[in-house]
C-alpha cells in the first residue's frame, strides 16, 4: 500500500477512507509490565544522550582551563546533578543489560546444527563489558605517562 | 523524511551506537557522574585528564562514543515518539530534531576534540 510505504504522503482530508484500526490510547504501554519495560528500555536512549551532553560540557571545560574544570566539577557535585546522574546510571545499566540479552534473539548462533544457548551468546558481551570497564577505570584513576 | 532505503543506514548507526553505549557509558558515568563528584575515589587531576585527552586514541574513542551514542538516541527516541506517543503526523519535525541533534552533537564533539590540545 502506498500509504504504508510513504507515511508522509498521507493527506488528511474530509473524505479520507476510514481505516479499520482500533483507536489505540496514548497510554497503551501503561497497562502491562512487558509494555512498560519496552517503553522504559526505549527511553534509556534519552539518558544516553544526557550523558553525551555532560561529556561535551566536560570537554569544553577541560579546553577552557583548570578554573573552568574546577567549576564544572562543582556543578557535577551539586545534589541536582547527582540525582540526575543516579537516574542516568540506572537507565544506562538497564540499556546495557537489555542490549546484551537481546543479542541471542537478534543473532541466533548455530554450531553443528544446534542452536547455541542464549546464555552462551550473551556471556561474551558481559565479559567484554567487565574488561573494558576495568580498562577505562584504570586509565582514569591510575594511568600515568611515566 | 527518510526514504525506505535510508532506514538500513540509520539502523546500523543505531545498532553500533547501542553497542558502544552499552559497553562504555556505565563505567564513564559511574566515574565522572558519581564516584568523582561524591569523593568515592581520588579524583584525577586536571593535568592527568589533559594528558589522557591529548592521546589521539583517547580522542578517537571519545568522538566515536559521543557521535554513535547520539545516533543511537536519535533513532530510538524517534520511534519511541512514533509508537509511544502515537504522533505520526509530526514525522518530519521529529526526524529533523532527532537526527539534526545527533549531527550537531557530532560536530560539537569533533570541534572540541580537535581544538582541545
Amino acid at each position: 500500500m502506498m500509504a504504508e510505504a510513504k507515511p508522509t504522503a498521507a493527506r488528511y482530508t474530509e473524505f479520507h477512507p476510514r481505516w479499520y484500526r482500533p483507536n489505540v490510547s496514548v497510554y497503551w504501554w501503561m497497562g502491562q509490565r512487558q509494555y512498560l519495560k519496552f517503553i522504559l528500555r526505549e527511553l534509556s536512549s534519552v539518558f544516553v544522550a544526557i550523558f553525551v551532553v555532560e561529556t561535551l560540557f566536560m570537554l569544553s571545560a577541560l579546553k577552557s582551563g583548570p578554573q573552568a574544570y574546577a567549576d564544572f566539577q562543582n556543578t557535577m557535585a551539586s545534589s541536582l546533578m547527582i540525582a540526575l546522574n543516579v537516574i542516568c546510571f540506572l537507565f544506562v545499566l538497564f540499556h546495557t543489560i537489555t542490549w546484551f540479552n537481546l543479542a541471542p534473539s537478534a543473532m541466533p548462533v548455530r554450531l553443528g546444527g544446534k542452536r547455541v544457548s542464549a546464555f552462551l551468546v550473551a556471556a561474551p558481551s558481559y565479559v567484554a563489558w567487565i574488561v573494558i570497564s576495568a580498562g577505562v577505570y584504570w586509565l582514569v584513576t591510575s594511568w600515568s605517562l611515566t | 523524511m527518510a526514504r525506505q532505503s535510508d532506514e538500513a543506514f540509520f539502523w546500523i548507526l543505531f545498532s553500533a551506537g547501542g553497542v558502544v553505549a552499552a559497553l562504555l557509558i556505565p563505567v564513564q558515568l559511574f566515574l565522572f557522574g558519581l564516584a568523582i563528584p561524591l569523593g568515592w575515589i581520588q579524583p584525577p587531576t586536571y593535568e592527568h585528564l589533559m594528558a589522557l585527552v591529548r592521546l589521539p586514541l583517547v580522542r578517537l574513542y571519545l568522538f566515536v562514543l559521543c557521535s554513535l551514542s547520539l545516533f543511537h538516541w536519535a533513532h530510538r527516541f524517534r520511534y519511541t515518539l512514533y509508537d509511544g506517543l502515537r504522533v505520526k503526523h509530526l514525522n518530519e519535525i521529529i526526524f529533523t530534531l532527532c537526527y539534526g541533534g545527533a549531527v550537531v552533537g557530532t560536530i560539537v564533539a569533533a570541534y572540541l576534540l580537535w581544538t582541545i590540545a
